[in-house]
């Protein structure tokens, strides 16, 4: 229950993140993504400000996106993406990747 | 500790093969061991580096250091490897005759050394620092412990070894005839493969338009995170989903490597033929006194 009611948090603090402009904020704090779901529309540029919150450094990767970039410990990198077809752009922290907590998703629409 | 040994063997093999690729390139060439060993330790040192400096670097460029740090390091390797083949291509039958006979020097060897040392100790660099800086952050949290670790990582690293050591066994099984043909060919496409990561790069810094992002997906037929994808990877630089101004990158520098190759050998023919083939008569006369029961090497031109 309790796993049931963070997932629907975090649902709609995912639909919140798409707000502002041209810039997408993805924080990882102890090893999780958050969001994990981040909707951006198809065939726009986009600026994911990646936050890292941790003492160690992260690196946020994704095949489907074609991106790779070491983001080090308490710090912030730009992590440009698009223009992008619709669908769906899984990303992952490669030094965790195997954790649920490190895998998210970028939903294009 | 599963995790430790996968990561470590992904970044170790590219490099694994790498070496791997250049070392039987470069048979022949006296000393070449010393100076791969070189690179290697080299290029861990650099890695350690480039992984301390990683927040400066990235802070670079307006947050865009490390894309054009990457970006730079694969254009230096492509550089080197171009070099490579083009000298290659008007020394082979010199290095085929060395390979049997390691007495004398061979013109430009020197610089054929400090290349192999350079591109060696490139490809540690690029591949060891993000190693690095997983193994320090995996050492530093509470939940894996140093001795995890460090089992995990050496497991991984040895693998990797294991898998360049086996594809420079099996390089060296190529008949002499062929043998720089092939691996010629094998440095070509490691060259192609660098330069559409460099365009890989480009494009993330936004620098270069993607033209296409990806231009085809076969991530469902070969993805690269097998172990077959990443194999073909790091040898051909197969990508499941690939910009296509990694495409243009690619095909444009096989070309550019292939014709350069092409253009280095007809000026040899007709240029310094007279004394290539002075060279070549000594070095098969100093071969016929010293091969020890090596198979008979026939010149096919």
């Amino acid at each position: 229950m309790k796993s049931l009611i963070s997932l629907v948090l975090m649902l709609s603090v995912a639909t919140a993140a798409v707000a502002a402009g041209d810039e997408i904020t993805l924080t990882i704090k102890d090893h999780a993504f958050d969001p994990k779901e981040i909707t951006i529309p198809a065939g726009k540029k986009i600026k994911l400000l990646v936050v890292n919150k941790d003492a160690t450094p992260a690196e946020f990767e994704s095949k489907p996106l074609n991106r790779e970039k070491v983001i080090p410990a308490k710090s912030t990198g730009t992590v440009n993406i698009g223009p992008l077809k619709p669908g769906r752009y899984p990303f992952v922290e490669e030094y965790h990747e195997n954790d649920a907590a490190a895998q998210g998703v970028i939903i294009v629409e | 500790m599963f995790a430790a040994a996968l990561i470590v063997f992904r970044e170790s093999l590219e490099a694994s093969l790498i070496i791997s690729i250049m070392a039987a390139a470069t048979r022949g060439i006296p000393w070449r061991g010393r100076w791969i060993l070189g690179g290697i330790f080299a290029g861990i040192a650099g890695a350690g580096f480039v992984a301390m400096g990683m927040e400066a670097i990235s802070e670079m460029a307006s947050g865009m250091g490390q894309e054009l740090f990457n970006a730079a390091i694969l254009t230096l390797a492509v550089g080197m490897l171009a070099w490579h083949n083009i000298w290659m291509s008007v020394h082979g039958r010199e290095m085929a005759a060395q390979a049997l006979n390691t007495a004398s020097e061979i013109n430009g060897g020197t610089r054929e050394r400090s290349l192999i040392f350079i591109v060696v100790a490139l490809a540690v660099l690029r591949e060891g620092s993000e190693t690095v800086l997983f193994l320090y952050g995996l050492a530093a949290s509470s939940e894996e412990g140093l001795r995890t670790t460090i089992s995990g990582g050496l497991s991984g690293l040895g693998a990797g070894l294991l898998v360049g050591a086996l594809l420079y066994a099996g390089l060296l099984r190529i008949p002499l005839r062929w043998f720089f043909s092939i691996t010629s060919l094998f440095v070509l496409l490691l060259a192609a493969s660098m330069a559409s990561q460099a365009a890989r790069f480009l494009v993330q810094a936004d620098l270069l338009p993607s033209l296409g992002a990806p231009i085809w997906d076969t991530s469902g037929y070969l993805s690269q995170t097998t172990a077959a994808g990443t194999l073909l990877h790091g040898l051909v630089g197969y990508e499941a989903q690939p910009a296509g101004m990694q495409l243009v990158f690619y095909l444009t520098v096989l070309f550019a490597i292939a014709i350069g190759m092409r253009y280095a050998q007809t000026r040899v023919r007709q240029g310094a033929k007279k004394a290539d083939s002075k060279n070549w008569r000594e070095s098969l006369a100093r071969r016929a006194t010293n091969a020890k029961g090596y198979p008979t090497y026939e010149e096919n031109d």
